[in-house]
C-alpha cells in the first residue's frame, strides 16, 4: 500500500533537480496550473532587473560589512542569491498591490522601491529610518510603498498578508497581496489556517515561498515531510507551481500568472520560488550544515545577477563598460546609504515613548 | 412510579427559560433521542430529547409558558407497564435550588452540554449613580449587557462602512452566546463575517486588515481560545506602531467572554485582564454594566489602537439601565467612582464588582461606608481616581477572579504604595482568585473564586474591625 502510493505520489522535487516546467498539482478538484516559460525580457527589463538585483546584493554586502564592523546590532538575515525571487516579482505588481514577508527582508524593501537610506539607517538604529530605529533589520514597513513589514515572528505574516488580501476583497479593489515566507515558515501551523480561509473566502493572495532550502541550519529533507512546496496548498484547494527562483525570467513570468489569477477572483495561488541563500541564515551563522562546494556551486551555475549579466553581454544590450558604470553608480547609492546610516543620529530619547498608542 | 422531566438548562449560567413549543402530546411514544419539546432563552433555542423510553403520561407545563425556571417537571414519563392511574403517584417536586448539585441520576432529558447550573454570583442589578457623561433627564433603559454589545457594534457598523465582525458563529449561528444576534440580517455576510475554528490565523487575518485600514471586531467564543492567537495579538496587532515608527498600526478590537462561567474548569475559566494588562500597545477594557459595555465598546471600535474586551458570561444576561441617547460613547482610560464613601476603598472590575457590591452591602450594615471604583479599563488604567480614593479613605481593597500572582490588584497595591504610601493606614489587600487551576466540582470551584466574604472580612481587616 505504501509502496503504490510512493508510486503515484509526484515526485519530490529537490533544488538539486530542478523540474521548472513540470505540471502543477491536480489532486482532489485544485485547479491545475503550469509553471509558464520564463518570459523573453526586452533590453530595457534586463537592464532594470540587473540594477534592481545589484541594488540589493551591494546593499547586503554592505550591511553584512557594517554588522562586522559593530555598526548594526542583533539579527541581521542577508538576501544575497535570493535577488530575483522579489526583483521578478516586483515586476509583475502595479500600485496599490501590496507586500509582505518574514525577517529576512531588506531586499523586498529595496525591490518595493524603499529608500536604501531609510532602510540603511534603520538597520543601524538611527532616527532616519524607516521605523525612526525603532524596529530594526526585522522590523521595517513603508505605508507610502505598501510594504507591510518585516515581521520577526516566523509565519506570523502569512495571516498579516491573508488579512490584506481580505481588505481588499473588502474594498472591491483588485489589489493583490504579495505574501512571502521560507520553507521553514512554511511549516507552522498558522500558514494553513491562512490557506484554508484564503481559499474559503477567494482572498486575492499570491502565497510566494521562498525555498532557500535551509529552516536556518535545518534542510528541507529534515524539516518537512513533503518538500515539494507547491503541493502545500492541496488541501486547501490552492494551485501551486515551482519556479526557478533563480532566473527572474521565470519569477516574473509566474508573478504575472499569480498575479492575474488572484486579480480575476479565483483566488490564493502558492508560487515555490526554489532559490539560495549564499550567506548563512543570519550574520552569527557558521553554516557548518552545507558544504562550501554547493555554494560555490550555485554561485557559479545559478547566480541571478551573473544569468542577467550574460544575456546583456551576449545580446549586445550592454557592454562591459556599461555593467561597470552601472555598478558603480549602484555602488554609489549603497555608500551613500551607508555614510547616511552611520553619521545620522540616534533617535532622541524622547522617542522611548512615542507611537505605542495613537 | 412515573418520570419527571425536567426543565433543562442550556447553558450552566442558566437560570430559567420559556417553553417554546411542544412536539409530543400526552399519550404520545417517546424514544430515548426523541425530540419531544423546544425551549429558548433570550440567548438560544434548544431542542429537549427523550433519555427514557416510555410515553407522555402528562404535560405539566404549556407551550408558550415563559420564565420557566431550570429543573422545575416540565412532564411525566410512564414507562413500559405504567398507566394514567400512575401519575397521580408522581412526586410533586418544586424546582431544586439552583446551587444544589444533582444527588442521584440526571433528569429524564438531555440537552447537548448540560452541566449543571452552579453557584453563581448574582448581583442585582444596581441602580447606577448619575453618570456626569449623562445630561440629566435622560431616560434609562433597561438593557442586559448582552443586548448592549449588540447595539454598540451596530450603531458603529451603521456609522462605519470598515467596522465589520468576524468570528466563530457570530453569523449564522446568531453568535455563540448570542451576542452578535441580528447582525448577519442587518449587514450581511461581507460584514459579519464567520470563521473556521481557527483562532490564531482569524486573528493574524483581522491585524491584517487592520493594518490595511479596516476597523475589524475579531469575537473569541472565549478569550481562553484565545491564547492560540496570542502571538498575533501581542506581537503583531499590539507593538507594530512603534515597530512602524508610527507609519501604521491596527485598528481592531478583540472582544469576547472572559474569566470563568461556570463549571466549565480549568481550561475555561481563566481571567486574562492581567495578562492583557502587561503589554504595551494595547487598551484593555473590562466593563461591569450594561452601560459600560455600550458606551465602552463604541469607544472601542473607534479607537485607532488595537483594544482587548474583556467581557464575562455571567454578566451578559444581567439588565442594567443604559442611557437613551443617539451616540452613548464613554471615555476609555476612565474609572467610575460607582458609590462614594469615606470608610475604606474597594477597586474592581469586571465580574469582580458583583462581590464588591454585595460586600458593600454588608459593611454598610455593619456601619462602614466604603468607597467602590468600578476600574473599567485595565489599561490605560486610571490610578489617578484610586488614588484620590485611597487619599480620602486610607484603606484599599482589590477585588479580582484572577489568579493571585502579578493580577491586576498586585500593580494597583505597587503603585499605590509608590505614590500613596503615606495616605495608607493599612497594608492594601489583593482579594482574586486562588493560586489554583479551576477545579471542576460546584464545591471546589466556589473555593477557587473570591467571596463575599473575602471582601468584607478584607474590608474589616484594613479598617481594623475585629
Amino acid at each position: 500500500m505504501a509502496t503504490a502510493a510512493r508510486k503515484t505520489a509526484p515526485k519530490p522535487s529537490s533544488a538539486k533537480s530542478r523540474s521548472p516546467a513540470k505540471p502543477s498539482s491536480t489532486a482532489g478538484g485544485t485547479p491545475a496550473v503550469r509553471t509558464p516559460k520564463p518570459e523573453e525580457f526586452k533590453q530595457e527589463q534586463e537592464l532594470s532587473a540587473y540594477r534592481d538585483m545589484l541594488l540589493i546584493r551591494r546593499f547586503e554586502e554592505k550591511a553584512g560589512q557594517l554588522y562586522g564592523m559593530g555598526l548594526i546590532g542583533g539579527f541581521c538575515h542577508l538576501y544575497i542569491g535570493q535577488e530575483a525571487v522579489v526583483v521578478g516579482m516586483q515586476m509583475a505588481l502595479k500600485e496599490g498591490d501590496q507586500v509582505i514577508t518574514g525577517y529576512r527582508d531588506h531586499g523586498h524593501m529595496l525591490a518595493t522601491g524603499m529608500d536604501p537610506r531609510g532602510v540603511m539607517a534603520e538597520l543601524t538604529g538611527r532616527r532616519g529610518g524607516y521605523s525612526k530605529g525603532k524596529g530594526g533589520s526585522m522590523h521595517m514597513f513603508s505605508k507610502e510603498k505598501n510594504f507591510y513589514g518585516g515581521h520577526g515572528i516566523v509565519g506570523a505574516q502569512v495571516p498579516l498578508g491573508t488579512g490584506l488580501a481580505l481588505a481588499n476583497r473588502y474594498r472591491g479593489n483588485d489589489s493583490v497581496s504579495l505574501t512571502y515566507f521560507g520553507d521553514g515558515a512554511a511549516n507552522q501551523g498558522q500558514v494553513y489556517e491562512s490557506f484554508n480561509m484564503a481559499s474559503l473566502w477567494k482572498l486575492p493572495v499570491v502565497y510566494v515561498i521562498e525555498n532557500n532550502r535551509y529552516a536556518m541550519g535545518t534542510s528541507v529533507s529534515r524539516s518537512s515531510a513533503e518538500t515539494d512546496f507547491s503541493h502545500r496548498g492541496l488541501s486547501f484547494k490552492i494551485p501551486g507551481i515551482q519556479v526557478d527562483g533563480m532566473d527572474v525570467r521565470a519569477v516574473k513570468a509566474a508573478g504575472d500568472l499569480a498575479v492575474d489569477w488572484c486579480r480575476s477572483g479565483k483566488g490564493p495561488i502558492i508560487l515555490e520560488m526554489q532559490t539560495y541563500r549564499y550567506r548563512g541564515h543570519s550574520m552569527s551563522d557558521p553554516a557548518k550544515y552545507r558544504s562550501k562546494d554547493e555554494v560555490q556551486k550555485m554561485r557559479s551555475e545559478h547566480d541571478p545577477i551573473e544569468q542577467v549579466k550574460k544575456r546583456l553581454l551576449d545580446k549586445k544590450w550592454a557592454s562591459e563598460d556599461d555593467l561597470k558604470a552601472e555598478d558603480k553608480r549602484v555602488r554609489e547609492i549603497v555608500a551613500d546609504a551607508a555614510d547616511f546610516a552611520q553619521s545620522d543620529p540616534e533617535p532622541d530619547v524622547s522617542e522611548l515613548y512615542t507611537d505605542i498608542l495613537l | 412510579m412515573p418520570t419527571e422531566i425536567l426543565m433543562p438548562a442550556l447553558s450552566p449560567t442558566m437560570e430559567e427559560g420559556n417553553l417554546a413549543k411542544w412536539l409530543k402530546k400526552e399519550g404520545d411514544a417517546v424514544a430515548p433521542g426523541d425530540v419531544i419539546a423546544e425551549i429558548e432563552t433570550d440567548k438560544a433555542t434548544m431542542e429537549v430529547e427523550a433519555i427514557d423510553e416510555g410515553k407522555i403520561g402528562r404535560i405539566l407545563i404549556g407551550e408558550g409558558t415563559e420564565g420557566v425556571k431550570v429543573n422545575t417537571p416540565i412532564a411525566l414519563l410512564l414507562a413500559d407497564g405504567e398507566s394514567e392511574e400512575d401519575l397521580s403517584k408522581a412526586p410533586v417536586s418544586a424546582p431544586p435550588p439552583a446551587a444544589q448539585a444533582p444527588a442521584e441520576e440526571p433528569a429524564a432529558q438531555k440537552v447537548e452540554e448540560t452541566p449543571k447550573p452552579a453557584a453563581v454570583p448574582k448581583a442585582e442589578a444596581p441602580a447606577l449613580p448619575a453618570d456626569p457623561d449623562i445630561p440629566e433627564g435622560t431616560e434609562m433603559v433597561p438593557t442586559t449587557v448582552r443586548e448592549a454589545l449588540r447595539d454598540a457594534m451596530a450603531e458603529e457598523m451603521r456609522r462605519d462602512e470598515d467596522v465589520f465582525v468576524m468570528g466563530e458563529e457570530v453569523a449564522e449561528y446568531q453568535g455563540a452566546y448570542k451576542v452578535t444576534q441580528g447582525l448577519l440580517q442587518e449587514f450581511g455576510d461581507k460584514r459579519v463575517v464567520d470563521t473556521p475554528i481557527t483562532e490564531h490565523g482569524f486573528a493574524g487575518v483581522g491585524v491584517g486588515a487592520a493594518f490595511a485600514g479596516l476597523k475589524p471586531i475579531v469575537e473569541f467564543m472565549t478569550f481562553n481560545f484565545a491564547m492560540q492567537a496570542m502571538d498575533q495579538i501581542v506581537n503583531s496587532a499590539a507593538k507594530t506602531l512603534y515597530m512602524a515608527g508610527g507609519q501604521m498600526g491596527a485598528p481592531i478590537v478583540f472582544r469576547g467572554p472572559n474569566g470563568a462561567a461556570a463549571r466549565v474548569a480549568a481550561q475555561h475559566s481563566q481571567d486574562y485582564a492581567a495578562w492583557y494588562g502587561h503589554i504595551p500597545g494595547l487598551k484593555v477594557v473590562m466593563p461591569y454594566t450594561a452601560a459600560d459595555a455600550k458606551g465602552l465598546l463604541k469607544a472601542a471600535i473607534r479607537d485607532p489602537n488595537p483594544v482587548i474586551f474583556l467581557e464575562n458570561e455571567i454578566l451578559y444576561g444581567q439588565t442594567f439601565d443604559v442611557p437613551k441617547l443617539d451616540d452613548f460613547v464613554l471615555p476609555i482610560g476612565k474609572a467610575r467612582i460607582h458609590k462614594a464613601g469615606k470608610d475604606a476603598t474597594i477597586v474592581s472590575f469586571g465580574i469582580g464588582m458583583t462581590y464588591a457590591l454585595k460586600a458593600e452591602e454588608e459593611l454598610r450594615g455593619m456601619g462602614l461606608d466604603v468607597e467602590i471604583i468600578d476600574l473599567r479599563t485595565i489599561r490605560p488604567m486610571d490610578l489617578d481616581t484610586v488614588i484620590e480614593s485611597v487619599k480620602k479613605t486610607n484603606r484599599l481593597v482589590t477585588v479580582e477572579e484572577g489568579f493571585p500572582q502579578s493580577s491586576v490588584g498586585d500593580h494597583i497595591a505597587a503603585q499605590v504604595m509608590q505614590r500613596a504610601f503615606d495616605y495608607l493606614d493599612a497594608p492594601v489587600i489583593t482579594v482574586a482568585g486562588k493560586d489554583v487551576p479551576m477545579p471542576y466540582a460546584a464545591n471546589l470551584e466556589k473555593l477557587a473564586l473570591p467571596s463575599v466574604a473575602e471582601v468584607v472580612e478584607a474590608v474589616k481587616a484594613v479598617t481594623y474591625r475585629g
